[in-house]
């Protein structure tokens, strides 16, 4: 496989074709909905989302290839282009990618089809432009997944702001004006702080010409700032990530965003968009500044901020009438559990962390999925409005089971895997914070177990749940590859954590950690 | 590296022994999803008429069904077999029957092997993490090979009385995927090589548990039961986690056979062994409901009776005791912990003995007696006596069962005449409707009755061998041993094994007592059940009444697992101590350990303890039987309301109340509340966010007053700000 | 030379504003910006005497604003007449905060 890929020069083109194919197929869309002008709602629907789903699926298909071509031990970036743009201050376009963002990517192009699929009968105004900003938005989430250069990075952050804020604002439900707003204040409040941050070190840095320096690899290797400066800048990219993350007390956007999005706007910011800021910190916050991120005070702070998060996220979810509502509160829960695993420094833990970084985005992802499709059969997102439903919908019944199942970290599932990984590794060097998080076993099944309970159990008692048809073979589609993904990294994850190995090494060392290496393995099979 | 004398024979198959079940629940799961599921519109919003005419595919939905078919309410029309039943009635049973034979087959051919260390199956590398490296790798020897044998064989015999019992459920395949789900996670769970393996079928074997429990989910108190054995169950998950945190932190390693080697480098009895076997035991209070976390089990019994005598009696509960046991080459070297085990022990098995001795509901007596019978284990994996534990395990595994098994005929019998006679009003679990029962059923009273003297401890009956050795442990390390000089609560610990063992005297009076209530009510005096049921009362088919033989002939014998050698020096029937021998290599080190110094009872003091043992379970059997008058009992409305101490035995202490007080109403009402509404609704969005946006907006109000809208006015302020930056330019310069 | 062509400059300029602050019709309002651009690009034409070129394209440069402007500015103006019946600066307050 490695080979072919290589005859065909597919590191070298890849990245640019991933950025590219959404952007065309943004165009197209534009077009297309400008030209439909007279046709009927229902042909322009189907006109649009069949486009969609038609780069949507080269798209994934295209990206697959990452999975074998890439060398995951190599120290260097793979991939990589490094294209000019604004030479004269220092910018250029620069992508490449390491274990860490492969996964990242390989999750965004397999989840988008599947997105597509989701709003495949629930989008019915504007479809075009609609299917255009997800497709935008993905070119944005891949950018910032690939960018090298801290510029590039700032524009392609920012370039999935708007999207988000139009898919939320337009296509949201009744409060999604408030949240949509809500949803950008917070999040430019951070990325402008880490702008101003961004020109600093970018002039800082700058050599004897006078020319600014953003490209990355130079910034790690020379970033030497004062204590106080390191401090204040890591402080600007903290609240950018922070937010996005997000962690306590930065989260109040995160309910609202998610209750008023649209099922393909959850899944996007559930699945993806909030691994942005745990990305973040991997990529550019703690690297750039290992003094800041390794300072005693900055790192208890963000413990104690990861811990809170974690306890407060699972005991909000609890008490939450509103089953969305519920999966956004134990998104901070989880997030929580990434942000420890990162700070804790040790090689489990940051590979738990970038486990739990996936896992959350294909169970949460599923979660919202299948909410979707039962406030499109209910048109209600309230627990209390259920019951019994695992009569008249079995496999509905089951597949929110499994999730529920992931979500909760049951072994066997891809949620032990990662929650496991974090814990274990963060015991290690943060033995208090690790022992309270751990709790998370318990709320978590205490909070899921209980909506799911009031959902799918219980009696049948409400006349109009009684009619509910279970899903079609669309929605069963959709759901499989999640499903299959959820089992796949509960019992093999060996896979991906060899592919993040290296990266996560890297990090640890950067951090001053110590490295460890992975030690031989028994052949399958042997006794002993 | 030498070969294992077990790699060449049928033991390197052992991946197949959970396998097999694995294989049953996927083909079950999918006849039961299969039979359930019927594809919904191509848009959920349409309303189209065209798929109406389905509605009576969901009425034979394995998922679901009628909801509550074995207790049935309401339901008079016809029982409709499930169109898979006959499949399922084939693999379910069948996948246990192969697992069973391909137990016995390595068990022979571990007999024949000289084995020295445990035989380790690598299947593949799980979670590779920098120094963390697990993999997923089966473990056999002595004590996993024990505890595979009485999994399938007790599972295989419960197995096979469902057939008779959940047949004409309308999720009776379902039942089956989860039964067979059940298994496959048990067999992991004894077989793991690993704490983490081990942990992945711990959790598992809950979620069957779980699923078990609410398999009539229809009805909201199952679900409750349901949800609240997972929940209190992942009380202790989290326990066993911190453990094996903890282990990994210190040994850095997580395979039992690297810890084995590596748990001399911990100072024993100290801190940090201590606390790592106290928070494995947390773990195993939850799986095992020990005090403080054993009330899910009796609200288990919500689920169908073959369920309880699998998973809440014979295997799932009993986890926690193997779990100790393979933890003995830590617990040996923490005697602080193993007094801690052996007390909490001691306590539950007489608190929940007090509870059993006035519940009306022929399984929650059951289910009392099963946390209190584990109570039992317990004391004797804690005092180290961990081949005397298993040794109750496994008869207790053999007489619950049958017990369990045999309550489930009656029940079925019960359901069977009420069903016939339309009558829905009366419970047919609540032993004030049963009595007399013996001329119906006679073979199942005879075999209950074998249990129950089983349990009770009457020779030679074998629960009488496994207690006696584990109250023999208790006495003899209260001198000289380890335990007896670690303190504990400021007590010493040989005070606390004399406590331990009296607590535990007076627990076996009380099963006694209990046990035999629960026999005369339920057998011995007028029938209860009405005239209209009463020709429809019989033994149960046989498929149901064959298991029960099976076990009835293994709770009598079962004793000759393991006869003490006071005994065979008395009388010689049989070979003494096999199972002893047979754990030697896994828990003997530890168990010499544990007794450290202390002196071998000599024979007299043992025949005393035996004598005192049997005594008490005959006193018990007698007061109960002269104290209760089962004949007084003529209608279910004749029995006297409970009063005083009574009453709150009935309503057992009031600890679900106490509990939902002190925990549970607290968390909610303060996430709620506090949380909630004050921190994250008040302080952050409010105060902080909205604060922020409402200053904002008083700064634009501000600024807003100096735009008078007149282009005058602003071309002046404009000027008059130009000629000041002049000015200040100016004199800059 | 020089300092004729900046008081000549200044001098218009200075016209420029006093018409900006006191006239109330909007048209002259805007001539007399357009006077003070021009005022400016005298200097600028004057000064590039002395600094080079650049004076002179930043000229072009205003003019091409200034032109920009005037076309915009007389729109408004006139769909503020057609609508109000009257360019009178203050009549017109609708920005008034």
């Amino acid at each position: 496989m490695t080979a072919m890929l290589n005859s065909m020069g597919y590191n070298g083109w890849i990245l640019t074709l991933l950025l590219a194919l959404p952007l065309i197929g943004a165009v197209m869309l534009a077009v297309q909905g400008s030209t439909a002008g007279t046709a009927d709602a229902a042909a322009k629907v189907s006109s649009a989302r069949k486009t969609a789903l038609l780069f949507f699926l080269v798209e994934a298909i295209v990206s697959l290839g990452l999975w074998w071509s890439v060398d995951y031990s190599s120290a260097e970036w793979q991939a990589a282009v490094t294209v000019p743009w604004i030479p004269a201050w220092g910018v250029y376009f620069r992508i490449g990618v390491d274990g860490i963002a492969v996964l990242l990517i390989l999750l965004t192009t397999c989840l988008m089809p599947l997105t597509v699929l989701g709003s495949w009968t629930s989008i019915k105004e504007k479809p075009h432009a609609f299917y255009a900003m997800l497709l935008l938005l993905t070119t944005g989430m891949l950018g910032v997944f690939m960018s090298l250069d801290l510029v590039l990075f700032y524009v392609f952050w920012e370039l999935m702001l708007i999207p988000m804020y139009l898919i939320i604002g337009i296509w949201g439900g009744q409060r999604r004006l408030y949240a949509s707003l809500k949803f950008f204040l917070f999040t430019m409040l951070g990325s402008l702080l880490m702008l101003v941050a961004i020109l600093y070190i970018g002039f800082k840095t700058a050599g004897a010409d006078g020319v600014p320096v953003f490209a990355y690899d130079t910034l790690v290797q020379s970033g030497n700032y004062p204590g106080n400066a390191a401090l204040w800048l890591f402080g600007a990219f903290f609240i950018a990530f922070a937010v996005k993350v997000p962690m306590w007390p930065f989260h109040t956007w995160l309910p609202d965003a998610h209750v008023e999005a649209p099922t393909a706007g959850s899944v996007v910011l559930a699945s993806i968009m909030l691994k942005m800021g745990t990305f973040g910190f991997i990529r550019f916050a703690l690297p750039l500044f290992p003094y800041a991120a390794t300072h005693p005070m900055v790192k208890s702070t963000v413990i104690v901020l990861a811990v809170v998060g974690i306890v407060y996220g699972a005991l909000v979810s609890m008490v939450q009438p509103d089953f969305k509502k519920l999966v956004a509160y134990s998104s901070v829960s989880h997030l929580g559990v990434v942000m420890l695993g990162l700070f804790a420094f040790t090689t489990q833990s940051v590979q738990g962390a970038l486990l739990v970084n996936i896992n959350h985005g294909i169970s949460t992802g599923a979660l919202f999925l299948l909410i979707g499709m039962i406030y499109e059969r209910r048109h209600s997102r309230q627990i209390a409005d259920f019951g019994g439903i695992a009569k008249v919908m079995p496999m509905f019944a089951v597949m929110l089971t499994i999730v529920a199942l992931s979500s909760i970290g049951v072994p066997g599932t891809n949620g032990f895997v990662g929650e496991f990984l974090v814990l274990i590794g963060s015991f290690r060097t943060q033995p208090i914070a690790a022992v309270i998080s751990a709790t998370v076993v318990i709320f978590a099944a205490v909070y899921l177990l209980w909506a799911l309970q009031r959902i799918i159990y219980n009696p049948l008692a409400r006349p109009e749940n009684a009619a509910l048809k279970d899903l079609n073979m669309r929605e069963v589609g959709l759901l499989v590859p999640l499903i299959i993904g959820i089992f796949w990294i509960g019992f093999y994850p060996k896979p991906l954590l060899d592919r993040t190995h290296a990266a996560a090494t890297r990090l640890v060392v950067q951090m001053g950690g110590v490295p460890e290496a992975n030690t031989t393995v028994a052949t399958p099979g042997e006794g002993r | 590296m030498q070969a294992h004398p077990l790699a060449e024979t049928v033991a390197r198959l052992v991946w197949f022994l959970p396998l097999l079940p694995l294989i049953g629940f996927l083909i079950n799961g999918a006849l039961s999803l299969k039979s359930a599921y019927v594809a919904g519109p191509a848009d959920p919003d349409g309303h189209d008429g065209e798929h109406a005419n389905h509605g009576e595919h969901q009425d034979v939905g394995g998922h679901g069904g009628t909801g509550h078919d074995a207790h049935g309410h309401d339901d008079h029309a016809p029982a409709v077999r499930h169109k898979f039943a006959a499949i399922t009635s084939i693999v379910g049973p069948g996948v246990m029957v192969l697992s069973f034979g391909l137990a016995l087959a390595i068990f022979f051919a571990m007999r024949g092997a000289e084995m020295h260390n445990p035989y380790i199956n690598t299947l593949f590398s799980w979670m590779p993490a920098g120094s963390l490296q697990l993999n997923a790798a089966l473990q056999l020897d002595a004590l996993s090979m024990v505890m595979v044998l009485v999994i399938t064989g007790v599972g295989m015999l419960i197995h096979i009385f469902s057939v008779g019992y959940m047949q004409d459920d309308p999720g009776y395949p379902r039942y089956f995927a989860y039964l067979n789900l059940f298994v496959f996670f048990m067999l992991l769970l004894v077989l793991g090589a690993n704490y983490v393996v081990t942990f992945v079928g711990w959790e598992g074997v809950g979620l069957c548990s779980y699923l078990l429990i609410g398999f009539w989910f229809s009805e909201k108190a199952n679900a409750d039961a349901g949800k609240k054995a997972f929940i209190v169950n992942r009380i202790g998950d989290f326990g066993f986690m911190v453990a094996m945190f903890m282990i990994f932190a210190h040994v850095g390693s997580l395979d039992y056979v690297t810890i084995a080697e590596r748990a001399g480098s911990f100072a024993p009895g100290g801190l940090v062994v201590t606390a790592i076997c106290l928070f494995l035991f947390l773990g195993c209070a939850g799986k095992s409901a020990q005090i403080p976390l054993y009330t899910w089990l009796p609200d288990a019994m919500a689920g169908p009776t073959p369920v309880s005598a699998l998973i809440h009696a014979a295997t799932m509960v009993t986890a926690g005791v193997f779990l100790v046991a393979r933890s003995s080459m830590l617990f040996s070297i923490a005697p602080v912990a193993s007094l801690t085990v052996a007390l909490t022990g001691a306590v539950t098995a007489i608190f929940a003995a007090t509870i059993g001795l006035k519940q009306w509901d022929i399984k929650k007596v059951l289910a009392y007696s099963t946390v209190s019978q584990l109570g039992y284990m317990f004391v004797g994996v804690g005092v180290g006596a961990y081949t005397a534990g298993v040794f109750h395990l496994i008869t207790h595994a053999f007489f619950k069962a049958l017990l369990f098994l045999g309550s489930g005929s009656v029940i079925y019998v019960m359901h069977r005449a009420y069903h016939a006679t339309h009558n829905h009003g009366d419970d047919a679990q609540d032993m004030r409707n049963m009595g007399g029962m013996k001329q119906f059923m006679p073979i199942t009273w005879t075999l209950m009755w074998i249990a129950t003297l089983a349990i009770a401890g009457v020779p030679p009956f074998s629960g009488f061998f496994s207690k006696d050795e584990i109250l023999a442990a208790v006495f003899s390390r209260a001198h000289g041993s380890p335990l007896a000089d670690a303190t504990l609560l400021g007590m010493p610990g040989s005070t606390v094994l004399y406590l331990i063992w009296v607590l535990a005297l007076a627990a076996a009076l009380l099963t006694a007592i209990y046990m035999t209530r629960m026999m005369l009510y339920t057998f011995h005096g007028p029938n209860r059940t009405g005239d209209a049921a009463k020709p429809h009362l019989a033994e149960a088919p046989w498929v149901m009444t064959g298991p029960l033989v099976v076990l009835g002939v293994l709770s009598l014998a079962g004793g000759w697992l393991n006869l003490p050698k006071v005994i065979t020096d008395l009388i010689p029937v049989g070979p003494t101590a096999t199972l002893e021998h047979w754990l030697e290599p896994v828990v003997g080190a530890a168990t010499s350990r544990v007794a450290g110094g202390a002196a071998h009872l000599s024979a007299t003091t043992e025949e005393l303890l035996i004598g005192t043992a049997v005594a008490i379970a005959i006193a018990g059997i007698a007061i109960a039987w002269t104290r209760l008058k089962p004949a007084a009992l003529t209608t279910k409305n004749a029995a006297v309301p409970a009063t005083g101490i009574q009453r709150v035995l009935e309503n057992k202490w009031y600890v679900d109340e106490a509990y939902d007080a002190t925990v549970v109403k607290p968390i909610y009402g303060a996430s709620k509340g506090v949380l909630w509404a004050g921190v994250d609704v008040g302080i952050i969005d409010t105060m902080l966010v909205n604060g922020t946006a409402a200053l904002a907006r008083f700064f634009g109000w501000v600024g807003s007053q100096l735009q008078t809208g007149r282009v005058g006015t602003y071309a002046w302020l404009l000027v008059i700000g130009a000629v000041l930056v002049l000015r200040a330019f100016a004199r800059a310069s | 030379m020089l300092a004729e062509s900046l008081a000549l400059s200044a001098a218009l300029f200075t016209i420029g504003v006093v018409g900006v602050l006191t006239r109330r019709n909007a048209i002259i309002v805007f001539m007399c910006v357009e006077l003070m651009l021009n005022a400016v690009n005298l200097s600028f034409v004057a000064l590039s005497k002395v600094y080079g070129a650049t004076g002179q394209v930043f000229v072009i440069f205003v003019m091409t604003v200034a032109a920009a402007e005037a076309a915009v500015g007389l729109a408004i103006i006139i769909s503020i007449f057609r609508h109000k019946k009257s360019v009178n600066l203050q009549d017109i307050n609708l920005l008034r905060g």
